[in-house]
């Protein structure tokens, strides 16, 4: 076990880690500022990977294809608020999860409708190969470009919550809707744009991980599970905790498939090893989670003091 | 009163044995998985199935044939169910159709209690080659752990001394590797387990970096061997180290989806495209034609399937409630097959050659397998001196 494999590991627990930032950050926001469980988060991650493909291909350029798919999936997300969602906001989470789930069981369908069970999305042929980072160690490309972008949209969405206007809303909704709305903030027009927000994201991360992953119906309902994960653990409606609650989600994922089997090989039989191995890696960011909730059961950093 | 008895006389006779005769038409049952991530490849084993009828003129055999078909939806459950409605209620002369072993395994039993022979386009677990061995059984593929002895066997021949290996962690993916084990005599360097369903192999690919083995082998299915071999190549490890799949993990609908990152894959397979057969060539341009894609290897196992109870309905001159004469008919499999020629042991499972492929480009620039040797002539399977069958 060599420095340079902890190293590359490292960077592809960050990598997925800012992957799942972008869908969780949307997630937390809605959840915690509308106190609504949209489980139909994952068809917007679908949503925006088979745009980008459909204008990947339209266009002929990457970057342009993704730059498009991402206002085109903010806009489908606000009239999905405005159409759907809006009415479920008085209603219970058990109401929500229901008419969620349903969409997706729509959004699924209709995809294949449209555009067929998986849609081709490649990387682009300059970022297709691995560069050398340091003597002894390459690192695909592709994902160095994932790690910039997650980095400099967590950047950008830290301090547009931080240090705007609207972020201070999203903020003072966050903490205590009943008195911002007291205090005269549009709430359903600030919703939408939350939504459409949370949608561009989604967009982002369908648009970026497409080419690793697959453009596929049903390509959201894995990933949202994790994210949920990390909510539950960053806590519900920070964006802070998100950003943590991905990177540890990230991190400890990784290193768990990397190195617990090795660690288990150490101590057990290579046969008790084996087998134990990957079946406790892959709970590892369950085990996780358990823990951190029976420390701190709002979270990591709850938005609600 | 005179009612009741009459009505006593109808039922007995419906249970008289009647004489063989000559059916009017063919009933086929077919369930695959025809939704789902995995729908491509029921959808590939029902269209060639489909279009084998189609250009029989709609008959099997000389009879009219009527194929229901239904979707088990990836659950085995619905696949039992579907299968007792087909026997029971359509009252089908045959079943076949499924594509997971685990599925299968749920739902035949109902065809085996009734006597209904059920002719595998895919699924042929272990089992069912040895101690569970069924007279109503045919295989019309290959043996499940076949792909996987032949490609460790080329992985011997060609002289690798160290193999990395990776699966699903589920029974299949365990016995996947022990097929590769059983014909490879070189060095592990190392042996894996992925969650079934895992998307992102960056942690397992950065392992095998460090473990510098001279090849890779990989039983992932589906949308997970897509990811594995596209994040393979971006990470530059496709120019150290050869990559080895068995032959569905690198045919057309995975070809389709991952695209030129596939140059270059070696795998094993009992059927490829440039086959050079009669039969073969009329499949691959007729296939294309009707479905402008190009077969798999489950599009050419449906197509065999209904050629093998084509050939077994002629064979007893359409007496298809005969099912002794049906299966010695079938057994016989005389007729012309997209592999090439091909019998069955007396496990009924087939003894047939497997070929090494290659992924390539042909003469119209697109990618495709192409046959480069024959790994194994003739083989059949480890299970069937367990077979107490004759």
């Amino acid at each position: 076990m060599s420095w340079i494999l902890i190293v590359e590991q490292s960077l592809n627990g960050l990598q997925f880690g800012l992957m799942l930032f972008l869908l969780a950050a949307g997630l937390t926001l809605v959840f915690g500022i509308m106190d609504m469980i949209n489980l139909a988060h994952g068809s917007l991650y679908m949503l925006g990977a088979f745009l980008a493909a459909t204008l990947v291909q339209a266009t002929g350029s990457f970057a342009a294809g993704v730059l498009l798919a991402i206002p085109a999936t903010a806009v489908l997300g606000m009239l999905l608020e405005m159409s759907v969602l809006r009415t479920l906001y008085a209603r219970d989470h058990l109401s929500q999860v229901l008419a969620t789930f349903a969409l997706i069981l729509i959004f699924n369908e209709g995809v294949r409708i449209i555009w067929g069970p998986d849609m081709p999305l490649s990387v682009p042929a300059a970022l297709s190969g691995p560069v050398q980072l340091l003597p002894g160690m390459v690192y695909p490309a592709y994902r160095l470009l994932i790690i910039g972008v997650g980095a400099a949209v967590a950047g950008a969405l830290y301090l547009l919550v931080g240090r705007t206007r609207i972020g201070m809303l999203v903020r003072a909704g966050a903490s205590n809707r009943e008195m911002a709305l007291a205090m005269g903030v549009d709430i359903p027009r600030l919703f939408t744009l939350l939504f459409g927000v949370g949608a561009g994201l989604c967009a982002v991360a369908g648009a970026l991980l497409g080419p690793l992953f697959a453009v596929q119906v049903g390509m959201g309902e894995n990933i949202l599970i994790l994210a949920f994960v990390v909510i539950v653990i960053g806590g519900i409606g920070s964006i802070r905790g998100a950003l943590v609650g991905s990177l540890l989600v990230g991190v400890v994922d990784t290193i768990g498939r990397a190195f617990l089997p090795i660690l288990f090989g150490i101590f057990f039989q290579p046969r008790v090893a084996s087998a134990a191995g990957p079946a406790i890696a892959s709970v590892l960011v369950y085990l996780l989670m358990a823990v951190v909730l029976y420390i701190k059961p709002q979270g990591l950093f709850p938005a609600r003091g | 009163m005179t009612r009741y008895l009459l009505a006593l006389v109808w039922v007995a006779a419906a249970w008289l044995p009647l004489p063989a005769q000559a059916a009017d038409k063919v009933k086929i049952g077919f369930i695959s998985t025809l939704s789902g991530p995995s729908a491509a490849l029921g959808v590939d084993i029902r269209d060639a199935f489909l279009l084998a009828v189609k250009m029989n003129g709609g008959k099997l055999g000389g009879l009219p044939a009527e194929v229901v078909v239904g979707d088990d939806q990836f659950k085995p459950d619905v696949g039992r169910q579907l299968a007792e409605k087909n026997i029971k209620l359509d009252k089908v002369n045959f079943l076949t159709g499924f594509v997971f072993s685990n599925i299968m395994l749920a739902s035949v039993p109902v065809a085996f209690e009734n006597k209904i022979i059920y002719v595998s386009p895919n699924a042929a677990p272990s089992p069912l080659a040895g101690k569970q061995c069924n007279p109503y059984f045919f295989a019309a593929s290959w043996p499940n752990d076949a792909y996987h002895e032949a490609a460790g066997q080329y992985a011997t021949t060609r002289g690798y001394h160290s193999v990395y290996m990776l699966a699903p962690n589920y029974q299949a993916g365990k016995d996947s590797l022990e097929g590769f084990k059983r014909f490879y005599k070189g060095t592990i360097a190392g042996e894996v387990y992925t969650q079934l369903g895992q998307l992102d192999y960056s942690a397992e690919l950065a392992q095998l970096r460090a473990a510098k083995p001279e090849a890779v082998y990989i039983f992932l299915p589906g949308g997970m061997g897509v990811n594995f071999i596209k994040q393979f190549v971006a990470a530059g490890l496709s120019k150290d180290v050869q990559l080895i799949t068995p032959g569905f993990s690198s045919d057309q609908d995975i070809i389709r989806a991952v695209g030129d990152s596939m140059l270059g894959i070696f795998d094993a397979a009992h059927w490829a495209l440039d086959l050079d057969n009669a039969a073969n060539k009329k499949f691959v341009a007729e296939f294309e034609k009707e479905y402008q894609r190009l077969p798999t290897v489950y599009a050419s196992q449906g197509y065999d399937t209904a050629l093998l109870i084509d050939s077994a309905v002629r064979e007893v001159k359409g007496r298809i409630e005969d099912t002794e004469g049906l299966r010695k008919a079938l057994k016989a499999a005389k007729f012309q097959s997209v592999r090439g020629a091909f019998r069955f042991n007396r496990n009924q499972y087939p003894i047939q050659n497997y070929y090494l492929r290659v992924v390539g480009k042909d003469s119209q620039g697109r990618l495709v397998n192409k046959t480069m040797g024959t790994i194994f002539k003739d083989r059949g399977d480890a299970y069937v001196q367990e077979c107490p069958m004759k």
